[in-house]
């Protein structure tokens, strides 16, 4: 077994390729959080006085509460006080107008793959690209217009169709849900909002693309996705940060609203930096993601692909409210090297025969720990209700953790509810096979981990796919045993 | 083709190949016969370099390369197939994923391109009626919930699709019934060319009544005791391994 332990390190220790730093000014405000925070935030954006008492509320909220202790997680303290809560991009001086977005962000997400130039665009992807606190472009914005689809930064949508924000933020997290929450209601900076009006299928798929820069800082976004009665949208997020010694903070709220027979499919590539081989610096991802399924016969799916920050805590939930309402949640989590997850999902049936899929895939390799953590809710009345899980574990070392905490809290004798849970190994014997057909120990455990993960990674969109399964095999690289 | 010097190795530190010859031309079959326990398996896992064998001594040229220096995946792409006694299952890994990585693989280490989607799915179609394995292959995951004819079925396919310049069939016939026994010999005949070569290790007689061996010899605590040619395997089928053992003064 040590043997095999030292090829799959081999494997698994490979390196962040976007780390780096783009040199750039930035704004910043005090370090610190108190009210003058929150307010120098909300009028740094020039927000109505309704979103200035929704924070403040929010911030008076956090400032009784207690960081959770329940997950499976060693979280080291964490100085609130000695972060900075926005920081901007500056602009450059001259004529302001959008398409004038500094040639320094441009190469930095063109680095990342996301090329914002009007002629380089992704083909079928409409881009919002987020940089620490602000947006600094979304494309194809007026071809959405057209269809009446509203895709831009959350800023922008809180100055152009305030109704809209006022109506369904905090709808479905509400600041008091937890201290994550309440800390992103009161600071939080950018994102993304989406609308799709009745009966329209967007016809392309949207996408945030969030990158923290400035060091010392932590991010607060929030995403909010409206979709009206029978509208359709596939939404993608992917998330990246550089290289640093010392642990960022990242805690977002993503709220989804599905009306009548809407459908919505939520996927993330998370990538944010996951700290060092020896666990040094990453990124801290607290997030909080919630959909409502409001209507009758309205989808909300979950697709993550996990690969990186140095603690993970989130899960993706459905309420799923209206009669045969559909939720579901498919996500591969991967650990490596000191990395911690603690990560699921909550169903909770309210509505008649709703049905509800889970799939967790987790990955652990290194030293990390890699937990699922979920909950299956039927209330009284929710007649009919049907849950199927299934959450897998692969171990790729013998000093790795994978952990399994299912709660079911069923009400309605009605209800059907399935857990099934694996764990494996990938074996000695299974790479040496793979080795005498001339496939390498770090191909081989590719090949193995995302036929493992396939299930979830054909949920993705197809451009993401193939690249999620780069990320799976790269963020493994050198940990195979 | 293959040379094999006074090959000494050990498993868990203990020795069970003492001293192996052995010369293997190209255009040859060589069968491997002997007791259980004799060194059989051990000798083919040694020469396609399962870590889990420790080699102490001797060497081994295939084709003017030293064959104990290179990786395993190495040994494979220059041309050296084991067909496993127990053929491993990988869950979650398609025949198709897995074969197009493994040609590709062997492609890349000889500076050729790989190979495009339709040529591969038409070579799959091909190599299987060989062992008539059905169109569900490439769809299963490898050897998962393969019954033991399927799976070694499967090896000869995979033979087929490499095309090595040395197979080797690791008591490929064990547990096969008749007909799947017949399949598979036809396969590795079919396979046989006058450039490649095979050593087929085996316990019975059975096997070779299909594959005619050129040589055979017989393997007895570690050391190739005997080396005559195809009449061998019928007067061990006859008087047993008990002579073998009488001769070496065991009993």
């Amino acid at each position: 077994m040590q043997e095999s332990n030292d090829i799959l390190n081999e494997v698994t220790s490979g390196d962040y390729k976007y780390g780096f730093v783009t040199d750039i000014d930035t704004e910043l405000i005090h370090r610190g959080l108190d009210e003058e925070t929150v307010r120098i935030i909300s009028a740094k954006k020039n927000e109505p006085d309704w979103l200035l008492q929704f924070r403040l509320k929010a911030f008076r909220h956090w400032q009784t509460l207690e960081m959770p202790t329940w997950p499976h997680l060693n979280i080291p303290p964490i100085d609130y006080q000695d972060i900075i809560y926005y920081a901007a991009p500056k602009k450059k001086e001259g004529p302001k107008s959008l398409d004038e977005v500094d040639p320094e962000l441009l190469k930095t997400f063109d680095k990342l793959g996301i090329p914002l130039h009007e002629r380089a665009q992704l083909a079928g992807m409409a881009v919002d690209a987020v940089m620490d606190s602000v947006s600094v472009k979304t494309t194809f914005k007026e071809t959405l217009a057209e269809k009446g689809i509203i895709f831009c930064s959350f800023s922008e949508a809180v100055l152009h169709h305030p109704d809209l924000v006022q109506q369904y933020l905090g709808s479905v997290v509400g600041y008091r849900d937890n201290f994550f929450a309440a800390l992103n209601s009161a600071v939080f900076s950018d994102g993304s909002f989406v609308y799709i009006p009745k009966g329209v299928r967007c016809p392309m798929e949207l996408s945030t693309y969030f990158r923290i820069n400035a060091a010392n800082t932590g991010q607060f976004e929030r995403t909010l996705i409206v979709a009206d009665d029978e509208a359709y949208v596939s939404y993608l997020e992917g998330c990246t940060a550089p290289m640093r010694d010392e642990n960022q903070l990242h805690a977002a709220i993503v709220e989804i609203v599905a009306k009548e027979r809407a459908e919505v499919k939520y996927s993330t590539v998370q990538n944010w930096y996951p700290g060092d081989k020896e666990g040094k610096g990453g990124i801290y991802n607290f997030v909080t993601k919630r959909g409502l399924c409001k209507g009758e016969g309205s989808k909300i799916s979950w697709t993550q692909v996990e690969t990186g920050s140095a603690i993970t805590w989130k899960y993706p939930s459905c309420i799923l409210a209206g009669d045969n309402s559909v939720g579901e949640f498919y996500s591969v989590a991967v650990t490596n090297n000191y990395q911690q997850a603690d990560t699921g999902t909550k169903m909770i049936h309210l509505g008649k025969n709703t049905r509800s899929t889970i799939v967790s895939k987790g990955i652990s390799a290194g030293h990390s720990q890699n937990s699922y953590r979920g909950l299956v809710k039927v209330s009284p009345r929710a007649e009919g209700a049907r849950n199927h899980s299934q959450c897998d574990s692969l171990l790729l070392s013998s000093t790795c953790g994978a952990h399994t905490f299912p709660y079911a809290d069923i009400q309605n004798e009605t209800a059907v509810v399935e857990h099934e849970a694996t764990t494996s190994k990938i074996s000695e014997e299974q790479l040496f096979y793979c080795q005498q057909r001339g496939i390498s120990v770090e191909e081989a455990v590719g090949l193995i981990v995302n036929g493992y993960a396939r299930e979830v990674m054909n949920k993705l969109p197809m451009e993401f796919a193939v690249e999620a399964q780069k990320l799976l095999t790269i963020s493994l690289e050198g940990s195979v045993g | 083709m293959l040379d094999i010097k006074n090959l000494h190795a050990n498993v868990n530190g203990k020795e069970i190949l003492k001293g192996i010859d052995l010369s293997v031309k190209a255009g040859e079959v060589h069968a491997i016969m002997g007791p259980n326990g004799s060194g059989k398996s051990t000798l083919s896992s040694v020469l396609v370099g399962n870590p889990a064998f420790e080699v102490t001594q001797g060497e081994v040229i295939f084709n003017g390369k030293n064959l104990l220096e290179l990786e395993p995946e190495d040994r494979s792409r220059e041309g050296i197939f084991l067909s496993f006694q127990y053929p491993v299952e990988i869950p979650g890994v398609s025949m198709v994923n897995f074969m197009r990585a493994a040609l590709n693989e062997h492609r890349k280490y000889k500076g050729l391109d790989p190979v495009s989607a339709t040529d591969f799915l038409k070579l799959m179609r091909e190599k299987r009626a060989i062992v008539e394995l059905d169109n569900k292959l490439a769809s299963r995951s490898v050897n998962e919930g393969f019954s033991g004819g399927e799976k070694k079925r499967n090896e000869i396919f995979q033979m087929a699709m490499l095309e090595p310049k040395l197979a080797i069939l690791d008591e490929t016939d064990s547990g096969l019934d008749i007909d799947a026994l017949r399949i598979v010999a036809n396969g590795v005949n079919q396979l046989r060319t006058p450039e490649n070569a095979a050593i087929v290790i085996t316990h019975y007689q059975r096997l070779l009544d299909y594959i005619k061996p050129d040589v055979v010899h017989v393997l007895y605590k570690g050391r190739i005791v005997k080396t005559a040619g195809p009449e061998l395997a019928l007067e061990l089928e006859e008087k047993g391994y008990d002579w073998i053992k009488k001769e070496m003064g065991d009993e």
